[in-house]
């Protein structure tokens, strides 16, 4: 790493004086220099806040946007990197300072993500989602289960994967069948977990299974670590994008885990694993905002760069007009994303929806913006040797995971009608019944 | 043993430079700011000094306006003990040269008793290099410029490894004494989330420069600032011959 960072210098000092050497062309050519300042995502934080950024933005830039394309293009899983940054205090960003956690708070984790994905939004979020399964051992393990995890965890020695999702439960996610049955001081466990992320790769996986009877009442938390006996993996998914974060499927064939490994009583699992989510959500919207920053910043510079019919694209009011709606848009994911998190920081009760909300948006918004800065630089877009298509590639999937586009409107949705009055569309719990349920169950039950 | 450490506020590197439509300057409005990377390493030795034992207490400097206090905060977060800052304002700031911040330091130097005096050895802004040089001389001091390596022998000396001209120059300095930071003198660390929220309960204090009695007043005064010429085509000639001509004729070479 620090060969990396010599060498980075080295050539930030040479660029620095070859930046002030170069002739102003684009000044000279009439073209109006877009002032970024209103796309700055230092806008409203605190003073700690931007010093928390600017250190994120620098190690983003520094140990990530590098290795970025050559992570993604041989598959590499940056294991010195991921270590690096836990090690830095990004490994358990907002859990309890008592056994290695930062004690940041979800607002800061959403300036954090967003500032390591404008390096790279793979690694963003897998460090992402290990940070929502250490929280969700923070905060609904015993204090055994913590002191026996949670250090190792937040200093990157150990790393940590969600499972959730089944080859037949997606979005229907509480009709589980990996089952956990009972025997003695002991659950097997057997069954299969797909999409797993970090799946081979990581040491700790937060497994939801079935202990009881069906429906998400029967489904508890427990934490397998990787060796145990019968605990394996399928081969490397091949995908579109992510391509520095290993998914493989979790194969429990008759895994024994210790009952002291369970989080929560038996019956919580599934509660735990939502509640999860909803701070997953913030996260991965995060890092879209972090890749539409870039790709939107990369789409400038290309602008100001290419010349057609005489003129650079960049003083084409078409051109500008899309980067105005690129800007706007990244501006109003961004504070949506923000306000989920303080949402979530100040237990209001809405947070969960507001972190639905602004999941659905912000992806959505900023694979577009993604998608747009592709189209903007023409042939070139579609080369791999240039970022954008990568952020094309690697937002997509945040379009699609915790919790894909239909079950965040069927959440928002049957906000609405309880908020509104109206009768309740159908939940995963309650199809047709008339009386829209009580709405803490219905946000942590619905996926 | 104690050091203090210069680090200024400047335009980031990555920023491209433009001048003001008014050529008094280089436009610093709006512009996204860091610390100047000599300054960065110069405090990541200090701060490597204090860990190896060496030094008891780091004590970061910025002279400027407001702003300069992100600096001083970045600086704590990497590992200083505390910070000063000097605030100069507007047109003083525009016009505050190295031998106006030199006499700060030379000041701030004595009173707070310190041993080894720590400078990137240029900003990025100005490239003046002097301040370290003028700081030495104002101090009657030993300086060490341009180090790619410093160690702090029996408590009593340091040893210099300077980048020159001619390759690599070890010299030995009696304390107390001022060194100018080259690239490869250490790499800056990050800052640990937990050491930047520990920098908040460090303590950042400000000195003027008339409760410090010094005299900032410029003695240079800018004229204007301008772009280089834009670079022109070349052109091919036909032969030597040809070469030889427009040396001669365009180059103002003569032989």
């Amino acid at each position: 790493m620090f060969s990396i960072r010599s060498s980075a210098l080295s050539s930030r000092v040479s660029a620095l004086s070859s930046a002030l050497c170069r002739p102003r062309a684009a000044a000279s050519a009439g073209v109006r220099a877009m002032s970024m300042q209103a796309v700055d995502a230092s806008i409203g934080l605190t003073e700690e806040q931007l010093e928390i950024q600017r250190m994120a933005l620098n190690f983003a830039k520094t140990e990530m946007a590098p290795n970025m394309l050559e992570w993604d293009a041989k598959e590499i899983y940056p294991a010195e990197t991921m270590r690096a940054a836990a090690k830095l205090g990004f490994g358990a960003i907002y859990c309890n300072p008592d056994f290695g956690g930062t004690g940041l708070s979800r607002m800061d984790g959403t300036v954090i993500f967003e500032a390591l994905s404008t390096g790279c939004v793979s690694t963003s979020a897998l460090l992402s989602i290990h940070n929502m399964v250490v929280y969700a051992i923070d905060s609904f393990a015993s204090v055994e289960q913590r002191e026996k995890y949670i250090p190792s965890l937040a200093n990157g020695e150990r790393f940590a994967s969600y499972c959730l999702t089944e080859p037949g439960a997606g979005s229907d996610a509480a009709s589980l069948v990996t089952s956990a049955k009972r025997e003695g001081d002991f659950y097997v466990l057997n069954g299969t977990k797909s999409f797993i992320s970090g799946g081979g790769e990581h040491d700790v996986y937060m497994v939801m299974c079935r202990t009881g009877g069906p429906g998400a009442k029967g489904i508890s938390c427990v934490l397998v670590e990787k060796g145990t006996p019968g605990l394996s993996f399928g081969q490397k998914e091949r995908k579109l994008g992510w391509n520095s974060s290993p998914t493989r499927q979790v194969i429990f064939e008759d895994v024994k885990v210790p009952i002291a490994n369970r989080v929560g009583k038996e019956g919580e699992g599934f509660s735990i694993a939502m509640q999860a989510l909803n701070g997953g959500r913030v996260n991965i919207s995060a890092c879209s905002l972090g890749g539409a920053q870039e790709a939107l910043s990369i789409a400038r510079e290309h602008l100001l760069v290419r010349k057609q019919f005489g003129k650079s694209l960049a003083s084409l009011q078409n051109s500008q007009f899309k980067l105005a709606e690129m800007a706007t848009g990244l501006q109003a994911s961004r504070l949506m994303v923000r306000q989920a998190a303080q949402a979530m920081d100040s237990k209001h009760p809405a947070a969960a929806s507001l972190c639905a909300m602004a999941k659905l948006f912000a992806t959505d918004t900023c694979f577009d913006i993604c998608n747009q800065a592709l189209q903007l630089h023409g042939g070139y877009g579609y080369l791999r040797d240039y970022k954008v298509q990568q952020f094309v590639r690697d937002l997509r999937v945040h379009q699609i995971l915790e919790g894909e586009r239909r079950r965040i409107l069927v959440m928002v949705s049957d906000l609405v009608n309880h908020v509104f009055g109206t009768a309740s569309r159908g939940t995963g719990t309650n199809n047709g019944a008339g009386l829209a349920p009580p709405l803490t169950h219905l946000l942590l039950l619905l996926v | 043993m104690r050091v203090i450490v210069g680090v200024k506020r400047v335009v980031d590197f990555a920023i491209k430079a433009r001048v003001k439509a008014d050529k008094t300057g280089v436009v610093t409005e709006g512009v996204k700011h860091s610390m100047n990377p000599f300054d960065e390493i110069a405090l990541e030795q200090g701060i490597r000094l204090k860990e190896s034992g060496a030094v008891k207490e780091v004590i970061a400097v910025s002279c400027g306006p407001t702003a300069c206090q992100e600096t001083l905060r970045t600086a704590l977060a990497m590992g200083a003990d505390r910070a000063i800052h000097v605030p100069v304002e507007g047109a003083a700031y525009e016009t505050l040269q190295p031998l106006a911040v030199a006499k700060i330091f030379k000041k701030l130097a004595e009173d707070n008793q310190a041993n080894l005096v720590l400078f990137g050895k240029q900003a990025i802004d100005d490239d003046a290099n002097q301040t370290a040089q003028l700081t030495s001389a104002l101090l009657n001091w030993p300086q060490g410029a341009f180090a790619a390596k410093l160690s702090v022998e029996g408590g009593s000396k340091v040893k210099v490894v300077r980048e020159i001209d001619g390759g690599l120059e070890t010299i030995e300095l009696n304390l107390p004494a001022v060194v100018s930071a080259d690239l490869r003198l250490a790499e800056p660390r990050y800052a640990s989330l937990a050491n930047i929220m520990k920098a908040k309960k460090k303590p950042l204090d400000k000195k003027t420069p008339e409760e410090l009695g010094v005299d900032i007043k410029p003695r240079i005064k800018t004229l204007s600032v301008e772009e280089p010429p834009v670079r022109k085509a070349g052109i091919k000639v036909e032969n030597v011959d040809g070469l030889l001509q427009k040396l001669r004729t365009e180059a103002g070479v003569t032989f």
